[in-house]
């Protein structure tokens, strides 16, 4: 009977999806059009007739609702086009190129701070009120409150500059090249995360189902962990898709920072080089990235929450 | 013996009470609610602090001797110090810190309102329309703020300076434009939840028209929960702002954000650290202050909301 | 020796606006396999009192005295010995089933837990008990049902598996908070009957805290009448019912409606309002509302004692009562 309405739930969701992705290709497609100065209006003046060319090349002199439904076209395909700054380069190479590296840190500080920051939530949360409880959460507020821009930086002088442990930016594939720019992008969610945690489970131990599980003469550490636990994390877990929203955000500073060879510094290159089809593709790659992690949590949480199903048979 | 009894309010009392443009009931909430921040110790220290530094930003420039753009080629990159007078320290071009991190924080203040205003504005009159009128119209813009929640917002923006030039009014909408969304979906949850309330009914019942009935009676009971969210949302738009200063795409020089003295400061960071700390530090304690008090905010409204 | 015995119980609670006295100086005692019923409008202190002694107070809350349990005292005990009891010797249920009951484990987990944590057992072995628990309450297709969640059932289904729970490791005392108070009052009696037989099949002891005198007057062989967090009556149930002493009583039974009196216009209810309890009247805590108030209220009125069983908190003598507490200050009537 749950399976069912658990299927129409997904189907649901997943009928959801294309207006967003609709919306998102029509704006990315709008805005780059709408700008003043084309991809050819560079340093070097062209001569008309080879402007002409290039222009007839890319589809740009087509009616623009031509251009867009070729476009929509493409990118159901799968095929982000050629680059208009880098004409050997198609934008799936390039997007090829930068993703591994922003995928690995991106991936990376997702799971850190899940864990560090359920962990902490959890710690702070069974301490509620006392100088710990307190100290911890102030931290996590400092956490929240300091820009990523900021915290890189001094982590940079601290730890690369002066202690020499770490290396100050670059990137080649060593663990320890990893550390800073992980750190530095999982902290703000760390601390989110640790506030989110230590408030949902201090609200859940108050429910009345936590009483009943003391009033059953159960351990306290069972009635946290089997009863609690699972619940004060759910709120947790449907953050998880905005969570990797701002990470994808974040990165695009932190690779800059960093000198990270990823997506996001390929994206702003692209903008300041006004070479659409580059710029037009990182947003829709991370946009569905984004729409599909949505998904899978929102899909997670469906499954994890034993509630969910029934609404839809009634 | 003692007995109470009050008369049963009559048909002339609730037509006076549906034409009263503030809740009776509301009043009360107000102190309670005052009276449970007062307690909060972060956020009345954070209440403090915040003032100083709106006073320090906005008054400031003026008592410091130098302007910000004024170069001082004695003193060129110089560390802090009270003889030289450049309490902050200068940077490369010998420009006081002090004076620089005072007007960067007026420009990021300012946006931080204005761009908060912004949503405040949009978010609030979506959210309420939606949730006053229900039903289909409800549903379609609840869904049309779903799909645009999905979208990577930040890269939007980054477009829009990319495309349209680094406008300052175009950075105040453009900021604006992307935070409206939390704005509009607890007004809604909260304007539903009031239109259900008898005064409401009442007023509907007495021919109220519509408009009259969200002026009156919807907005000023949303006040409570639009002051936590455009305290929480001022940090969150100072924070795009910075970001994008970061970058090299916020506002143009000659004016300068926090943001981007940040960005200043981290190319100078191992030879003349005071050009980071200060305008960081400056912006950190804002961001901080900020966030406590809108937590705290939000706990005296309502203290079962907890995060 | 009793199964239960409580002595000057107090209960406190820490407020903003002050120190909250829920519960005074109360005494009581239960027997094995008696059926007790605690009887009080919201704010009497009787739930207060079972939380106080079963530990499960609020942050806020403290509470004095003792309450001997087969001979233990429970007052003070640490959690984790109380854990020892709680839920198998002495089980509670409470008010509103459906959020008592975990949402997110299902019927199985929930009562298997208990089995095998009190009582060691292996899982098939408690599941199996768990299914007879539930097909004792009268769960159809228990076998198959147990694997579901509390959503699943209807409110009444939900409050039987709570006290399936709760009976599972054969407890000598079930507490019942308010059990039926969430449901509708069809089932209400259903409830009620269940309770019943279940406890007299078994000889445990019940207790309901209930502020529906009418709902417990089939089931209860004892009733304690609570007001502002004292007793203030007790006695048989035919005692309470058809010979009330106390004014509040007297107060709560001419305040049921009743289909066999229709003579009557309007409904009687006792008025005005339970007294704050930050604070407390001076002398007799319900003198403000009582019709048979005088002068002698402002002290703190005696506690009067009849052979049979029957006590009551008040200046008015009962018949054939001897006194058991002074009233503070002269003012107090002389003993028989």
């Amino acid at each position: 009977m749950r399976r069912e309405g658990l299927m129409r739930h997904v189907a649901t969701r997943l009928l959801g999806l294309v207006p967003t992705l609709l919306l998102l290709i029509t704006i990315a497609f709008v805005l780059i059009r709408v700008a003043p100065g084309g991809p050819f209006d560079g340093e070097v003046t062209l001569p008309p007739e080879v402007r002409a060319n290039l222009e007839a090349k890319y589809h740009l002199d087509e009616p623009i609702l031509q251009q867009y439904f070729r476009y929509l076209g493409d990118v159901v395909t799968g095929d982000f086009g050629p680059s208009f700054r880098y004409p050997d380069w198609s934008v799936n190479e390039l997007i090829a190129r930068g993703f591994p590296a922003s995928a690995t840190v991106g991936g990376l500080a997702i799971l850190i701070a899940f864990f560090v920051g359920t962990g902490i939530g959890v710690f702070a949360a069974l301490r509620q009120n006392t100088a710990i409880d307190y100290s911890l959460m102030g931290v996590a507020m400092l956490g929240i409150s300091v820009p990523n821009f900021v915290i890189a930086p001094l982590l940079i002088l601290v730890l690369a500059i002066y202690a020499g442990w770490l290396p100050a930016g670059g990137w080649d594939w060593s663990w320890q090249s990893m550390v800073l720019p992980v750190l530095t992008l999982a902290l703000p969610a760390v601390a989110y995360i640790a506030r989110l945690t230590r408030g949902s489970l201090i609200e859940v131990l108050h429910s009345d189902y936590i009483r009943t599980a003391r009033a059953k003469g159960l351990a306290e550490r069972v009635v946290v962990l089997r009863h609690a636990l699972k619940p004060a994390l759910l709120p947790v877990i449907s953050y998880l898709g905005p969570t990797a929203a701002v990470m994808i955000t974040g990165s695009v500073v932190i690779e800059r920072i960093y000198g990270i060879p990823g997506l996001g510094s390929y994206f702003v290159q692209g903008a300041l080089n006004r070479d659409y089809t580059l710029v037009m593709g990182v947003v829709v790659f991370y946009g569905i990235i984004i729409i599909l992690l949505n998904f899978v949590v929102d899909l997670l949480y469906a499954w994890l929450d034993p509630r969910i199903g029934y609404e839809e048979i009634r | 013996m003692s007995e109470k009894s009050s008369p049963a309010p009559s048909v002339e009392d609730a037509f006076a009470l549906a034409m009263e443009p503030e809740d009776v009931r509301g009043r009360s909430l107000w102190t309670d609610a005052w009276h449970r921040l007062l307690k909060n110790r972060a956020a009345l220290v954070s209440g403090v602090i915040m003032t100083l530094m709106i006073l320090a930003v906005v008054f400031g420039p003026w008592l410091v001797p130098w302007e910000a753009d004024f170069t001082d080629w004695d003193h060129t990159s110089a560390p802090p110090s009270l003889e030289t007078g450049h309490w902050f320290g200068t940077d490369p071009v010998g420009r006081d810190i002090l004076a620089r991190t005072l007007e960067g924080g007026r420009i990021s203040l300012l946006v931080g309102l204005i761009a908060t205003l912004v949503s405040l504005v949009i978010g609030v009159g979506y959210g309420a329309i939606a949730g006053y009128y229900g039903g289909v119209t409800d549903r379609i813009m609840m869904r049309f703020v779903d799909v645009i929640y999905a979208l990577p917002f930040m890269f939007f923006v980054i477009l829009l300076m990319v495309v349209f030039g680094r406008n300052i009014i175009l950075i105040f909408v453009a900021i604006g434009a992307v935070n409206w969304l939390d704005m509009a979906r607890i007004v809604r949850g909260q304007t539903l939840s009031l239109k259900n309330t008898e005064f409401v009914e009442a007023a509907q019942a007495c021919g109220v028209d519509h408009r009259s009935i969200i002026r009156r009676h919807i907005v000023p009971n949303l006040l409570g929960v639009v002051m936590v969210y455009v305290t929480l949302t001022i940090p969150q738009v100072i924070l795009v702002e910075s970001f994008l200063s970061f970058l090299g795409l916020g506002v143009q020089e000659p004016m300068s954000s926090w943001g981007a003295l940040i960005n200043d400061g981290a190319q100078d960071m191992e030879s003349a650290p005071w050009t980071l700390v200060f305008p960081a530090a400056f912006l950190t304690v804002t961001l901080y202050c900020f966030n406590y008090l809108g937590d705290g905010m939000r706990d005296a409204l309502d203290p079962k909301d907890h995060v | 020796m009793a199964l239960l015995d409580v002595r000057g119980l107090e209960v406190e609670f820490d407020t903003p606006e002050g120190v909250v006295r829920a519960v005074t100086g109360l005494n009581f005692s239960l027997e094995p396999g008696e059926a007790l019923a605690i009887v009080g409008e919201s704010g009497s202190g009787k739930s207060q009192m079972m939380m106080a002694i079963m530990g499960l107070l609020a942050e806020n809350g403290r509470a004095r005295g003792s309450a001997r349990f087969q001979g233990e005292e429970l007052m003070g005990m640490k959690a984790a010995e109380l854990n020892r009891i709680r839920g198998s010797k002495i089980a509670m249920i409470f008010q509103d089933p459906m959020t008592s009951l975990n949402p997110y484990l299902n019927i199985e987990t929930q009562m298997v837990e208990v089995l095998r944590h009190h009582q060691g057992m292996k899982r098939s072995e408690a599941r199996a008990h768990a299914v007879e628990m539930l097909n004792a309450v009268r769960i159809p297709d228990a076998e198959e049902r147990i694997r579901q969640y509390p959503h699943e059932y209807s409110g009444g289904m939900q409050q039987r598996v709570m006290i399936a729970m709760g009976l599972l490791c054969e407890p000598d005392l079930l507490i019942a908070d308010e059990p039926t108070t969430a449901l509708d009052v069809t089932v209400q009696a259903q409830i009620m009957q269940l309770m019943r037989e279940l406890s007299e099949k078994t000889r445990m002891s019940l207790i309901m805290i209930t502020h529906d005198l009418a709902v417990v007057a089939e089931v209860a062989d004892r009733i304690m009448v609570m007001y502002a967090g004292e007793v203030v009556e007790t006695g048989t149930a035919d005692q309470i019912f058809y010979a009330p002493c106390h004014p509040y009583t007297q107060g709560l039974l001419a305040s049921v409606p009743r289909l066999d009196r229709l003579d009557t216009d309007d409904l009687h209810a006792i008025p005005g309002n339970p007294p704050n309890l930050l604070e407390l009247p001076d002398g007799c805590r319900f003198r403000e509302r009582c019709s048979q108030a005088s002068a002698a209220c402002l002290e703190r009125p005696p506690v009067w004692e009849t052979e049979d069983g029957r006590s009551s908190r008040c200046v008015l003598r009962p018949e054939g009562a001897v006194m058991r507490e002074k009233a503070a200050g002269a003012a107090a009537e002389e003993a028989e």
